[in-house]
């Protein structure tokens, strides 16, 4: 297998990793940079982002007001040392960005708009039109292509990390279009992969969404942290799950059910007047805007479509100047495919799976506990976001993080990597080879991916959705046992070499699988329901026993193993979470 | 078991057949050579004219005749085609600003033809139509 | 929600075993609120598992699933079946090396946009402490459209100046060049100008304008083009008039 050999290889080409990558050119021009993606950088998921990026500038705003509104918002399972940083770090990362070219949107003294967003005290928003996360992207990208250092793997997708002795020596990747494996030897990598959507059904996650990143930290022994906590977004497209953003509510869109009622109120969100307000009704979290949908539906007042059952997001009231100015890509959206103009009539909508709060458990400085192996971005956990996400925190977090564990990669080069004997270490990039070789020598195989990949996206849905319960999450977590075994019996249908994408969504479906074991059993073992994380039969919040993340550790059985780990608390001690009323 | 890109040849002479907004673009192009042949029409009338009125007096005729009226027609057809689609492009490569928002690109192509008749009708009283 | 069958042509192309394209065809039972994209990923679910292309966020941002479908660079998420007939012939981009299927290779357009200097080139670094630079609505006006690029590379599909003539820099890369000669924050016109105003640059452009027609994203390359023309023209009338003036 060709070795190919860098100081820190990146996998994932996305906000984080492109952050990183700029950031670890910067900090020193002599560092080989390898940036392997399984799709070209402009095609990440980021780019489907919309709403904004959340970062303290307006004077009658503070850090202090960011810092309660997430760790709030995070139902107290955010760790407050991280949170603390991150918004201080926020300004500063969309400030950068905005020296690289990024198109903020602009106040008429040309200084940086902020706009409202879900949960949030103060309007710290910054946004670029609704395609906040295409032009950070691209911004991104663009900025990348100044740096010679920075070399590209565009269309590599990475199967396994190599870690021998608690410490990483590099990733192993397939080259798509030769269909050969390459062994990317480095001192330190940064995993920035994203999240893992694409396991539930009705997504806003684009295919790529699929977790490899996550899986890939959580076999080589890095625990994956929180992954019970997945945000369901309360306004995705019907079918499709086309996100649909929170912005529209920040400028004042409102949500209504089949007698055009605006049920938030009923949902301690309310009173609905005035509207907009801040932390109220529409700009309430979302995981409470979710619930209170998915409350709607036991009560029969949801409105039925061919695509299941919406509710109604009103713009009408916003005019067609605003909507044109403020949300021009949601009426595109909604014009070509539910065939609504949000100007005439309101846009069909319901929850779908949008962000995977959990993940590759990181510090502050992005680093796992083996040596050399950090991770960024959604495909992380710091953790930052706790129970549940505020909008626009995310893309911040890309920027921040993506800096953070660039500068510690780059630091952990520095300080010199220990020699490994290369026997250990192509032993297991032999292992690697292995698993890939195993897929295409596979004969006789009675298992279809597809059938089983559905199977996989029903049982969450059903066992780990919105709602959970004891024998829901049982059901789901033996169910993914079942399909773990059948997924041995696949055998692959496109035997070629070349851009094989039959073999590629094979492999997702092992990282999937793997993701959904660990959201399933952390969600089992979770007895209490917090921010996103809601039971049926415990249905309160339980700060004694669970004021703690899960930490869910591989092992070869298939169900991991789970741990807890105190949340770290410095000044804000848990309270209720508090919305609607009149905040100000 | 390798890559083995493909390149699709390219009809070097006949790839603008393969859509009509391709056809527009050619019958576009294909109009500066009636209207180059025009000019050099006109080019041998003042030639003519210097030769004396016979000379002048041929040209007319041949002008006059119906191959030369066919021409001018046709030339007359391009040369129109060539300035709808010129003016209707103007907005495209002058885009104009005024007072925070982009001009409407009707009003450039408006302005266009405004000038245009206006010349036109200058040019016509002054020959004395 | 009606159901209809419909025929998918489809080139498929594998270097293991074809020494050339060919068309294959299949039945696909679609539903009438359907987009070209989810016709083929029925075929890759239900029917042929060989069939490779690309595909990401389904909502005409990533770029990713650009085709030609019915002669047309289009899409393959933002094609209604509701505006094709029942026969639906499906190709890869056009101008571009097939690797296999729908698979082109991208590498000679990435390449290009880099050698434009896609990025903020400005006059001195400013510090993040300054906050950010100040840019009126109306600044951001001016470059913003030709920000909205997806890289989708249905102008490049189309252009036939690009078909007959692969130096050319092309459409995207250049409507990004003039973006940031644009963006009130860059002082980059003369550094990108090398590539910009070269022959195989703007002046490969002979104003089809088939670029802007299929933009999915009203960019409008061909206007970006036109407008470097006559900055570009300008600028060297200005060296030759007044050779003491900076550029």
């Amino acid at each position: 297998m060709e070795t190919i050999t860098s100081d820190v290889a990146i996998v994932g080409a996305g906000g984080a990793g492109l952050r990183a990558a700029i950031a670890l050119a910067e900090s020193n021009p002599g560092l080989r940079i390898a940036l392997i993606s399984k799709v070209y950088p402009m095609r990440s998921h980021t780019v489907a982002a919309e709403g904004g990026a959340a970062g303290v500038i307006k004077d009658n705003d503070s850090f202090d007001n960011h810092f309660n509104d997430t760790v709030a918002g995070g139902d107290w399972l955010c760790d407050q040392d991280a949170v603390e940083l991150f918004t201080h770090e926020a300004p500063k990362e969309l400030t950068r960005i905005e020296h690289w070219g990024c198109p903020w949107s602009r106040q008429a003294d040309g200084h940086v708009a902020v706009r409202s967003f879900g949960g949030m005290k103060v309007e710290r928003t910054w946004y670029a039109a609704d395609k906040t996360g295409f032009h950070l992207l691209h911004t991104l990208f663009q900025t990348s292509l100044k740096y010679p250092a920075i070399e590209r793997y565009d269309e590599y997708f990475c199967t396994d990390i190599v870690a021998v002795n608690g410490a990483c020596q590099g990733v192993v990747a397939l080259e798509m279009r030769t269909g050969q494996l390459r062994f990317f030897r480095a001192k330190a990598i940064i995993i920035a992969t994203g999240g893992a959507g694409r396991i539930f059904p009705f997504t806003t996650n684009g295919a790529v969404k699929t977790g490899d990143g996550m899986a890939m930290a959580y076999r080589v022994g890095v625990p994956l942290k929180d992954m019970e906590f997945v945000q369901y977004h309360p306004t995705g497209l019907p079918g499709t799950g086309i996100l649909i953003t929170e912005a529209s509510r920040g400028e004042g869109g409102i949500l209504v059910n089949k007698d055009g009622y605006r049920y938030l109120q009923d949902y301690d969100l309310g009173p609905p007047d005035p509207w907009p307000r801040k932390k109220a009704m529409e700009l309430g979290p979302r995981d409470r805007l979710s619930q209170a949908f998915w409350h709607e539906q036991q009560q029969g007042r949801t409105i039925k479509t061919v695509d299941g059952e919406v509710v109604h997001l009103d713009l009408r009231h916003l005019g067609e100047a605003k909507i044109n100015e403020r949300l021009p890509m949601v009426r595109e959206l909604s014009r070509s495919y539910v065939r609504v103009d949000p100007v005439d009539a309101p846009i069909p909508v319901r929850p779908v799976v949008h962000y995977t709060m959990g993940g590759i458990d990181t510090d502050t400085n992005g680093a796992t506990r083996i040596g050399g192996l950090f991770a960024a971005g959604e495909c992380a956990c710091v953790s930052i976001n706790g129970a549940n996400r505020l909008g626009s925190n995310s893309l911040t977090e890309l920027l921040v993080f993506g800096a953070r564990a660039a500068r510690s990669a780059a630091d952990y080069v520095a300080g010199g990597a220990s020699a490994v004997s290369d026997g250990l270490l192509m032993e297991q990039v032999e292992a690697a080879e292995n698993r890939v070789l195993t897929l295409f020598r596979k004969t006789n195989g009675n298992e279809d991916i597809v059938g089983l990949r559905r199977e996989l996206t029903a049982t969450m849905e059903a066992g780990a959705g919105i709602y959970r319960s004891e024998d829901s999450l049982r059901e789901s977590c033996e169910k993914l046992q079942e399909i773990r075994q059948r997924y041995s019996s696949i055998e692959l249908r496109d035997k070629s070499n070349v851009f094989n994408t039959d073999l590629t969504e094979v492999l997702e479906l092992k990282s999937m699988i793997d993701v959904a074991s660990a959201l399933a059993v952390s969600a089992y073992h979770r007895t209490e329901s917090r921010g996103s994380h809601q039971r049926l039969d415990y249905t309160e919040r339980d700060d004694k026993k669970f004021l703690r993340h899960s930490l869910a550790t591989y092992s070869a059985q298939g169900e991991p193993h789970i741990d807890y780990r105190d949340v770290v608390i410095t000044r804000s001690q848990p309270g209720e979470r508090a919305y609607g009323g009149n905040q100000d | 078991m390798t890559r083995r890109p493909y390149i699709r040849p390219v009809r070097r002479y006949s790839w603008w057949l393969s859509q009509p907004r391709y056809v527009r673009y050619m019958l576009r192009e294909v109009s500066a050579v009636f209207i180059g042949s025009y000019t050099l029409m006109l080019i041998v009338g003042l030639l003519r004219l210097s030769q004396g009125p016979a000379a002048y007096e041929s040209f007319l005729n041949a002008v006059q005749s119906t191959a030369g009226v066919t021409l001018s027609l046709i030339s007359f057809i391009f040369a129109l085609y060539h300035s709808v689609t010129w003016f209707g492009v103007t907005p495209k490569a002058m885009p104009l600003r005024m007072g925070g928002k982009a001009v409407p690109p009707a009003i450039i192509v408006g302005a266009h033809w405004l000038v245009w008749a206006i010349a036109s009708l200058l040019i016509l009283l002054w020959v004395g139509v | 929600m009606r159901q209809a069958f419909r025929q998918l042509e489809v080139l498929r192309y594998d270097p293991d075993t074809d020494s050339a394209p060919h068309f294959q065809t299949y039945e696909v039972p679609c539903q009438d609120d359907w987009v070209v994209l989810d016709a083929i990923n029925y075929v890759k679910e239900n029917l042929d598992r060989t069939l490779s292309y690309r595909w990401s966020c389904h909502m005409a941002v990533c770029g990713s699933c650009g085709l030609v479908v019915n002669g047309e660079s289009v899409l393959a998420c933002h094609a209604f079946l509701r505006d094709y007939p029942e026969k639906i012939r499906v190709e890869p981009l056009g101008n571009f090396p097939i690797e296999r299927d729908l698979v082109v290779m991208i590498d000679d357009f990435v390449e290009k946009l880099r050698t434009v200097k896609p990025y903020i080139v400005s006059k001195k670094e400013r510090a993040i402490e300054f906050g950010e630079t100040l840019q009126s609505p109306e600044k951001l006006a001016a470059y913003k459209q030709y920000a909205d690029c997806i890289n989708c590379l249905l102008c490049y599909s189309a252009c036939p100046q690009y078909g007959l003539n692969d130096n050319f820099v092309g459409p995207a890369a250049l409507a990004l060049a003039h973006r940031y000669n644009l963006d009130s924050r860059d002082v980059g016109r003369s550094a990108r100008a090398d590539v910009v105003a070269s022959n195989p640059g703007i002046w490969e452009c002979s104003f089809v304008g088939a670029c802007s027609e299929v933009c999915p994203k009203n960019v409008d390359p061909a206007a970006s083009i036109q407008q470097m023309k006559i900055a570009i023209t300008a600028d060297y009338f200005m060296r030759l008039l007044m050779p003491w003036r900076k550029p």
